[in-house]
């Protein structure tokens, strides 16, 4: 296994120009997500779904405009790998979480186990499909198609330890410049999720982007479910041995 | 600029990241006011009573970079006792006939150093623009360098009441904060804000940097607008420094290209004016009125001749006048908007249109049909299927019933296109940078570059050619480039070569200083030459820029003779030292005798500052060591203009054609010499009207590209903005009974066009001269069909055909509309609804 790959979305840089969606479908050969004006500012593709798998999201705060680039966050421990019965779900080399859709038999599983609401099935073709990281990219040494089209590094690639390290500076540098909303979000390693493949540098709120603030593995309980569910299992074959035993007696 | 240059917008970025401030004036909030330090929004149609109080501001606080403007700039030289400003004309410079609406610049002329100085070469150009103007129209002042009288009397000390510097303070005395306030509806303390970030980032040790696009020009004063810019830079010493300069971002690839090798009617490659009927009878006449005398177009007889013999080779002789004889004249004024009339008219019968959509793209979209209905032919050549050529059988017009399909005679021909990735050739950018780019793919069927079109149209039309002496230009023309592949796509290596130029000996020349006028060279553009220098596609560099230094002179080539940044010479004091260290960039090197640099410098390379010219001097001859501006007459930067504008020698502001508002600064309201067409096609909104009590704008977003015939057809880019929209406030929603993502009708006296609102904080109600002015935004890339994915209604239908008088530019920036809740009517309701307007 190599280093684990990662995207750090700087959303204080991001100009909204949407050559991140664009340059996502153009290589990974996503289909158009429909052609509805929704009246929500610059923002028409509304949220990440099967065929949106970089979303550019445009929040009108009074006298500013925040833009901010969405993409599957790859957590480390990641519900819908977890819940994948087919094993189309998987993780790489990079540390990445990929849907096979060779694989895929569309059960959907995977979609309410997302915290972020990311995977989704397309209509018409039954699959799920969520952002790669451009798997076949970094097979290939390249970074992602997203990365690479981003003017400005509002999108940056790389080891996930040196993003995080960038990611504090940056933060710092900010506050020092007396910009103290700046926070990052999904860096933790102790969070919900085991800390985030991609994660972001927000200029307000999480739940102001849609992001939502404490996001948890929905299979976080699984072990302990599991555990519950064996005792219980346990004390049904003692409650029957007990009362075979009962009977024999 | 992040909403329309993305990419290029990256550098902004950066510098904010080493923190440049960022102001963005704009009266749309886009994505760049959302990057930027401070958001300024603005009036559209105002930006001269902004740009001259900043003017003022400078002047009256005494903050110009004085070393610079003295020997830098014509702020010292005395203008003629003739001259009337603005001021003393209530609105009107002296020299306004108003049965012609045109000036006679003869008064804004210099005063001669001595009476009766003879200019070089007998006097021609002794009277400033008045030769020019009598010899020149204002289409013509943008080629080959305004005429001024090189060495006029000065007063060094600034305080002679006629000297530039104190005009300059009188002109622009009465452009106050106030007056922004009342004017522009920028709060004072916003615009001190301003002043004082731009006083303090300008200097020895700083630049500013102004940066526009077609938000300044497209006005019926626009060149106005670009030269109140010019003038504020050149007081606070920002230009040929680094850092500096007045950038503008073009619309799309390669316009920069576009007017270095003409698309344009008024003039010949290399910004060489386009010789007029009449008045350039034969080769000597031409030279003598063709542009300056001193400075670097002094050699306007080698780029000329160089240019002849390149198109029409040893056909062209010194015998012949080098075939001068071949060029066309112009007999007027042929640009765009008077081709379109000429089409209603009858007068123009065939149209070629490449990739343009004017159909959608051009203002007043009606005149812009019923011009092309009145064609005999017409050839569209693009990738899609545009309105352009389908007009015909499903434009608005025949929707309205105005045209029956039936009834129009215009035979069509519909070329199919290959795209940029389809062929090889350069893009010339803003910064004059030329970039070649391979061919990636061939392209499919019957889609060919542009190069093959014409190149294989002229040789179909030359073998279809008699013998009859009217057709000997296009038999003598030099028409045989290497054809490769199956469809014979002519090389454009070898036509980037014939540009570039060649010697007597046949190889390719590295500079314009080698042109001759003996017919010994060849160069189909002088300020390309160098571009194949060595035999070598220097356009095809591509050393990464980590690799070289800052100024990366080997990636791309930049003409003139791969300078990155014009008049360079003015990074250097007048004695050739850096003025400061920090911004040191070219500068003389005493010991070796010559200027060196980071760049290429922009002057004789062993020209001593000490260098002064001798009497009558021609050319670069007449340029003295100290004068940085090497294209102009004097070789200084113009504060005041003495020829070379059509509309006065200084910008004053003039309301839009179209106006909500009276002009606070004089009476006279709008541009006097402004282009006006009375014609039923295309009425005008009445100023002032009550009917038409909004400011309307067009712009451009990010996601889409121009009149969208290469964007609406792509479901990547069409799906992030799929339906025409108009911007308007959460004020104008509540006053017109407007909804978010519900519909407007927007109308003026041309058309109703129905899109759907966004109701947004972003957009500013402004406060002014006691009243709210509510201004609508609206993208222009819809149309109807296009072969889109997505269509709609075209902005272009509502906007007016009045014009710059300098470049003939639409005013599509400022205009007036009213809105309406809902859809608009259809068929004959359509034209009833305009009617009811129009009568009112």
């Amino acid at each position: 296994m190599s280093e684990r790959m990662g995207f750090f979305t700087d959303t204080s840089v991001c100009i909204g120009c949407k050559a991140c969606e664009v340059a996502c479908k153009e290589w990974n050969d996503v289909p158009d997500d429909g052609f509805v004006f929704r009246a929500t500012s610059y923002d028409n593709t509304g949220a990440l779904g099967a065929s949106t798998w970089r979303h550019v999201a445009f929040i009108e705060n009074g006298d500013g405009w925040l833009m901010s680039s969405d993409v599957c966050k790859h957590c480390t421990d990641a519900a819908c790998l977890d819940v994948c019965p087919t094993g189309a779900l998987f993780r790489t080399e990079f540390d990445t979480v990929v849907v096979q859709s060779d694989v895929c038999n569309g059960c959907g599983y995977c979609v309410p186990a997302c915290p972020y609401g990311v995977i989704d099935r397309r209509e018409g073709d039954g699959r799920a499909w969520k952002c790669t990281m451009c798997y076949d990219r970094l097979r290939g040494g390249l970074e992602p198609a997203c990365a690479k089209a981003c003017p400005t590094d509002s999108i940056q690639f790389g080891p996930l330890d040196e993003l995080r390290e960038r990611a504090a500076a940056r933060v710092a540098g900010l506050h020092a410049a007396g910009r103290t909303e700046a926070r990052l979000y999904g860096e933790d390693p102790a969070d919900g999720v085991g800390g985030d493949g991609a994660f972001f540098l927000l200029m307000a709120e999480p739940e102001t982007y849609g992001l939502p603030p404490d996001p948890v593995v929905t299979t976080r309980d699984l072990p302990a479910m599991w555990r519950w569910a064996a005792a219980a299992a346990l004390s049904m074959v003692g409650v029957t041995v007990l009362a075979t035993a009962g009977r024999r007696r | 600029m992040a909403e329309c240059h993305p990419v290029g917008f990256q550098w902004v970025m950066e510098a904010k990241a080493r923190g440049t401030k960022v102001f963005h004036i704009d009266p749309r909030f886009t994505r760049t006011s959302a990057m930027a330090d401070h958001h300024v929004p603005i009036r559209a149609g105002s930006d001269i009573v902004l740009l001259g109080a900043l003017i003022n501001h400078v002047l009256s606080g005494g903050h110009d970079f004085r070393e610079y403007v003295l020997a830098y700039t014509n702020a010292a030289d005395i203008v003629s006792a003739e001259f009337r400003d603005t001021e003393d004309l209530d609105g009107l410079f002296s020299g306004f006939d108003a049965e012609s609406r045109t000036y006679d610049p003869a008064s804004w002329s210099y005063e001669p150093a001595e009476e009766g100085e003879a200019a070089p070469r007998g006097g021609e150009h002794a009277g400033g623009g008045r030769h020019h103007a009598e010899t020149a129209r204002p289409d013509q002042y943008g080629s080959g360098g305004a005429t001024a009288h090189p060495r006029p009397r000065r007063d060094e000390t600034l305080t002679h009441p006629r000297c530039v510097y104190q005009l300059l303070k009188r002109h622009f005395s009465r452009y106050s904060p106030e007056m922004v306030e009342q004017m522009c509806g920028i709060p004072a303390a916003d615009f001190h804000r301003l002043a004082a970030a731009v006083v303090a980032a300008s200097g020895r040790e700083h630049t500013t940097a102004w940066v526009y696009s077609v938000g300044w020009t497209q006005h019926t004063v626009g060149v106005q607008y670009i030269r109140s810019a010019a003038i504020l830079q050149l007081l606070l010493g920002n230009m040929g420094r680094p850092g500096g300069g007045i950038l503008a971002l073009r619309g799309h690839a390669s316009i920069q290209g576009s007017t270095d090798i003409p698309t344009l009617f008024n003039i010949l490659p290399g910004y060489l004016p386009m010789p007029k009927a009449g008045v350039n009878r034969g080769l000597e006449e031409y030279l003598a009125h063709a542009a300056t005398d001193t400075g670097f177009w002094g050699n306007k007889r080698s780029y000329l001749v160089s240019l002849l013999k390149s198109w029409w080779g040893d056909a062209a002789t010194a015998a012949n006048d080098y075939c001068y004889d071949y060029l066309p004249r112009l007999t007027g004024d042929h640009g765009t908007y008077s081709t379109v009339l000429g089409q209603i008219d009858g007068t123009v019968k065939g149209y070629f249109v490449v990739g343009e959509n004017p159909a959608v793209g051009s203002s007043g979209g009606r005149t812009q049909r019923l011009g092309l209905a009145g064609l005999e032919w017409l050839v569209v050549r693009d990738m899609t299927l545009i309105e352009t050529a389908t007009f015909w059988r499903d434009g608005p017009e025949i929707e309205t019933g105005e045209l029956r399909p039936e009834d129009i005679g215009t035979e069509v021909f519909f070329l199919p296109a290959a795209s940029h990735v389809e062929k090889e050739g350069t893009f010339t950018q803003t910064q004059r940078l030329l970039q070649w780019r391979e061919k990636a793919v061939e392209p499919p069927g019957d889609c060919r570059s542009d190069l093959w079109f014409y190149y294989h149209l002229g040789k179909r039309i030359r073998q279809r050619l008699a013998d009859d002496e009217i057709d000997r230009p296009l038999r003598d023309l030099t028409w045989d480039y290497p054809e490769h592949g199956e469809s014979r796509e002519p090389s454009a290596e070898a036509v980037l070569r014939e540009i570039n130029g060649t010697g007597p000996d046949g190889r390719a020349l590295s500079s314009y200083l080698d042109l001759k006028a003996d017919g010994s060279t060849r160069c189909g553009c002088w300020i390309y030459c160098g571009v194949y220098a060595d035999e070598v596609n220097q356009a095809a560099r591509r050393k990464p820029g980590g690799e070289q230094s800052l100024v990366a002179p080997e990636w791309g080539w930049a003409w003139p003779l791969n300078r990155r940044m014009l008049y360079n010479r003015a990074s250097a004091d007048p004695r050739g030292r850096p003025w400061s260290e920090r911004k040191a960039y070219v500068w003389w090197d005493e010991e070796r005798g010559e200027w060196t640099g980071a760049d290429v410098p922009d002057f004789e390379r062993d020209k001593s500052p000490d260098y002064r010219p001798p009497p009558g001097a021609t050319a670069q001859a007449a340029i003295s060591g100290t004068d940085p501006f090497i294209m102009q007459a004097d070789g200084k930067g113009w504060l005041f203009a003495p020829s070379g504008l059509g509309d006065g020698p200084l910008p004053a502001h003039y309301e839009p054609h179209e106006s909500p508002l009276p002009n606070l600064l004089y009476g006279q309201r709008a541009n006097p010499a402004r282009k006006i067409y009375d014609r039923p096609e295309t009425p005008y909104n009445p100023a002032g009207s009550s009917r038409f009590p909004y400011v309307l704008t067009t712009y451009r977003l990010t996601e889409h590209h121009t009149a969208g015939g290469m964007s609406r057809t792509l479901p990547y880019l069409a799906e992030l903005q799929p339906e025409m929209f108009c911007e308007v406030s959460p004020e104008l929603a509540a006053e017109r009974g407007l909804v978010n993502g519900g519909w407007a009708t927007i109308v003026t006296s041309r058309a109703a066009i129905e899109a759907r609102v966004l109701v947004s904080g972003r957009v500013r109600a402004l406060r002014l001269q006691g009243r709210t002015i509510h201004q609508v935004g609206v993208p222009y890339h819809w149309g109807w069909a296009g072969g889109g994915v997505v269509t709609g209604d075209a902005a272009n239908d509502l906007m007016p055909i009045v014009l710059d008088p300098n470049v003939y530019i639409q005013e599509g920036k400022a205009s007036t509309c009213d809105i309406r809740p809902g859809r608009r009517p259809t068929g004959r309701a359509l034209l009833d609804l305009i009617e009811e307007y129009r009568r009112e």
